[in-house]
């Protein structure tokens, strides 16, 4: 399959993540749409690595650990969100606990 | 080493404690403990320069390095002091006048609070410990610190009484007029040791003898450097143009006055110069024109003193002038003279000056003499001892003034007539002004108030013993230097001296000498008859004509007032009111204004939402996207 379908689809993926950021109100809603970014670069990272281990072999070169570079990145990326989620989670259950709502237009407190 | 030259450390050092120990527990001694420690410092340091004069004469001399002031790459500098002939004689001249004045000092400025007695005797023995290191240094570093050392304490204690607004002005006007002599002084040094790579006196000279004239010191350098040299001392010892200064400096107490302004400080200039005589003595312009501005300054201070009222300021202007003498004699070539001027002039001036002070303390703090006279009845020890001192300064046999000023005169006489002719009149002008204010202060009638004639007394012996004491030294200190015309073989000071400044043998003929020592006396017997017969009975009246332009100190303030003072402030007014407010002020209060409205604007961004913040965010790393896409190409 080629790379470009790859590329368009994280793309696409990316930008519903920012504008889910821009637009909604929600925080978890915004959550997920973090987590949608953090996953169409992750979902690139294996493209990428894929290809290039395609081309090496294509041009008899030599690589030390075949298509894996890219991939160790995506598990890093996937052992952060992850912790980012639990700390993200638990803020949003203490908003909620204090002021009955996660809709972040309430958390104007930094103006003041 | 001589074991006394090892005590010469301490010889500045203790006054320096005595400073240290006034100064900082003003507020704890008693008035008779600040006294005690003030003039024991001080008699301390006399003792040991007695010792230290004792070698020398014995034909001691040393330079003795302490530490390292300086030391850099290519300029070494240490910090050292040099016992010779001239500067063991400094040291009895200030030690020994100035340990009678510490003690004139305790009975004179016995009315202060003791804190302030305490201030003023901490004063005194910085003075005292600058003084002593201006001449015991051998280079001209350690001599400028005392230089400016003394330069601080005359500033301290001329504006000792700071709270009288006039005093502050003249402690100012000193002050400032010092510092214009002492920049010279200071690019001189630079010139020394940029081009000897030295400081030292002894490695200076030795330079200069050894490369004169060649590229390494041209005669252009020689004539700079012995010039600014030069300003540096008329700015200390008060000859034209700078000393303005000197008479205005008279608003201190009045032993000070006696101890920097007449007796030590003034003659610092007059030190230096001569212990640098080896470089003025190659270079003749200088030297002409000092003795011109030595003589031109004796002659104008000399005319403005005939017409003074106030007994100090008289005494002020006699110091300028007698300074004038001596410098005279350096631009003559006769170092020997000068010092030996300094010599006599610190004794009998320092003793005019206690008298004067003696009867300002009787008159209860009045200065006019014009409301004095008729003194000499109830201030018998002061007027006599004041009589000596004016027949010294006046210049008659045997007291000390007549050898001293006639060995200036009689090289005058062999370096320019003309200078002799006017030096001659001067002396003459000297001895009337002198005796017109002794008749003005002592004989006649009473003219003051009948309650400071009920005040009148003779002071306590703790001020009228230093004034005998004085006198005695003003009679004999001329009798080191008679000269071999009167009694053969009685130059003591010659011999003393022309090891370290060089002598200068005059053949004259011993008529000539008996002749100009004759002219001298009769024109001076002459002078203090006429001044007899015009100022025995004396009552005010208007001055007219020149002497109203003397009265007027030639109207030297008023031109500096108009060329120098006025021009700078409004300078500094042109500064204070335009260029301050419109330039200075202008710009930075625009670029606070652009700030702060700049600020004003983009406050509104801060909304708070959040989302907002997060737009911007992806805005600008879109635009820096962009940016970095489109400049790659």
């Amino acid at each position: 399959m080629p790379i470009n379908y790859y590329l368009f689809l994280a793309i696409a993926l990316f930008s519903i993540g920012v504008v889910g950021v821009l637009t909604r109100r929600n925080a978890i809603i915004i959550f997920m749409c973090i987590e949608l970014m953090l996953n169409a670069v992750n979902l690139l990272l294996v493209a990428f690595s894929k290809m290039h281990y395609h081309q090496a072999a294509a041009a008899a070169i030599p690589v030390a650990n075949p298509g894996i570079d890219g991939q160790l990145f995506v598990f890093f990326i996937m052992v952060v969100a992850a912790a980012e989620v639990s700390v993200g989670l638990a803020i949003i259950v203490m908003l909620y606990r204090n002021i009955h709502s996660v809709d972040i237009n309430f958390l104007n407190r930094l103006k003041h | 080493m001589q074991s006394s030259f090892q005590l010469a450390f301490l010889i500045p050092l203790l006054p320096l404690i005595g400073f240290l120990i006034n100064g900082l527990g003003r507020n704890w001694h008693s008035k008779q403990w600040s006294g005690l420690i003030g003039s024991g410092a001080v008699l301390g340091s006399f003792v040991i320069s007695l010792l230290v004069f004792q070698s020398v004469e014995a034909g001691q001399d040393a330079v003795i390095a302490y530490f390292d002031f300086i030391h850099v790459e290519g300029l070494h500098i240490p910090f050292a002091f040099q016992l010779d002939a001239l500067s063991s004689l400094f040291l009895l001249i200030i030690t020994g006048i100035g340990l009678l004045i510490h003690i004139y000092s305790i009975a004179y400025m016995r009315e202060e609070s003791s804190s302030s007695f305490a201030r003023y005797f901490s004063y005194l023995n910085l003075f005292v410990f600058s003084m002593l290191l201006l001449v015991l240094g051998s280079n001209y570093v350690v001599m400028f610190i005392g230089w400016e050392g003394v330069g601080l304490c005359s500033y301290l204690l001329i504006g000792f009484w700071f709270k009288n607004q006039e005093y502050t002005k003249a402690a100012n006007k000193a002050f400032i007029m010092n510092r214009i002599g002492d920049l010279a002084f200071l690019l001189a040094i630079f010139w020394l040791v940029i081009k000897t790579g030295s400081a030292s006196f002894s490695e200076v000279f030795d330079f200069i003898l050894a490369n004169e004239g060649t590229a390494k010191f041209t005669a252009t350098d020689l004539t700079v450097v012995t010039l600014l040299l030069f300003i540096g001392a008329t700015g200390k010892s008060a000859q034209l143009p700078l000393y303005t200064w000197l008479p205005d400096a008279m608003a201190g107490p009045t032993p000070v006055s006696a101890l920097i302004h007449a007796a030590t400080m003034v003659t610092a200039g007059i030190y230096m110069i001569a212990r640098s005589h080896v470089i003025y003595s190659m270079a003749p312009f200088t030297m002409s024109l000092i003795s011109w501005i030595g003589l031109a300054t004796a002659f104008l201070a000399a005319t403005i003193a005939l017409q003074q009222f106030d007994i100090k300021k008289v005494l002020a202007y006699s110091t300028v002038s007698q300074l004038g003498f001596m410098f005279l004699a350096l631009g003559s070539g006769a170092y020997i003279a000068a010092v030996f001027h300094v010599f006599t002039h610190a004794f009998f001036k320092a003793l005019l000056f206690l008298g004067s002070g003696s009867v300002i303390h009787a008159m209860g703090g009045e200065q006019d003499i014009r409301k004095m006279g008729g003194l000499s009845g109830k201030l018998k020890i002061t007027y006599l001892t004041f009589m000596i001192g004016c027949l010294a300064i006046a210049g008659l046999p045997p007291l000390s003034g007549f050898f001293s000023k006639d060995a200036i005169l009689l090289n005058a006489f062999l370096h320019h007539p003309l200078q002799y002719g006017l030096a001659l009149f001067t002396a003459f002008l000297t001895a009337f002004y002198m005796f017109r204010l002794l008749f003005l202060t002592f004989h006649g009638s009473f003219r003051g108030t009948a309650a400071q004639q009920a005040h009148l007394h003779e002071s306590p012996a703790l001020m009228t013993v230093p004034l005998i004491l004085l006198a005695l030294f003003s009679i004999v200190s001329g009798w080191i230097g008679i000269p071999s015309v009167l009694a053969h073989d009685a130059d003591w000071l010659s011999n003393f001296l022309s090891p370290v400044v060089g002598s200068v043998v005059h053949e004259v003929s011993h008529s000539t000498e008996w002749i100009l020592m004759a002219l001298s006396v009769g024109g001076v017997l002459l002078t203090i008859g006429f001044a007899w017969y015009k100022f025995r009975n004396y009552s005010a009246t208007e001055s007219k004509g020149v002497f109203r332009f003397f009265e007027q100190k030639w109207y030297v303030d008023q031109l500096y007032d108009k060329v120098v003072v006025k021009p700078i402030a409004y300078l500094g007014k042109l500064f204070n009111e335009w260029v301050e407010p419109h330039l200075i002020d202008a710009f930075v209060n625009r670029t606070g204004k652009t700030v702060q409205l700049a600020g004003k604007q983009i406050r509104f961004l801060q909304s708070g939402k959040i989302g907002t913040y997060v737009l911007f965010m992806v805005l600008a790393m879109v635009t820096v996207l962009l940016i970095q896409f489109f400049i790659r190409k």
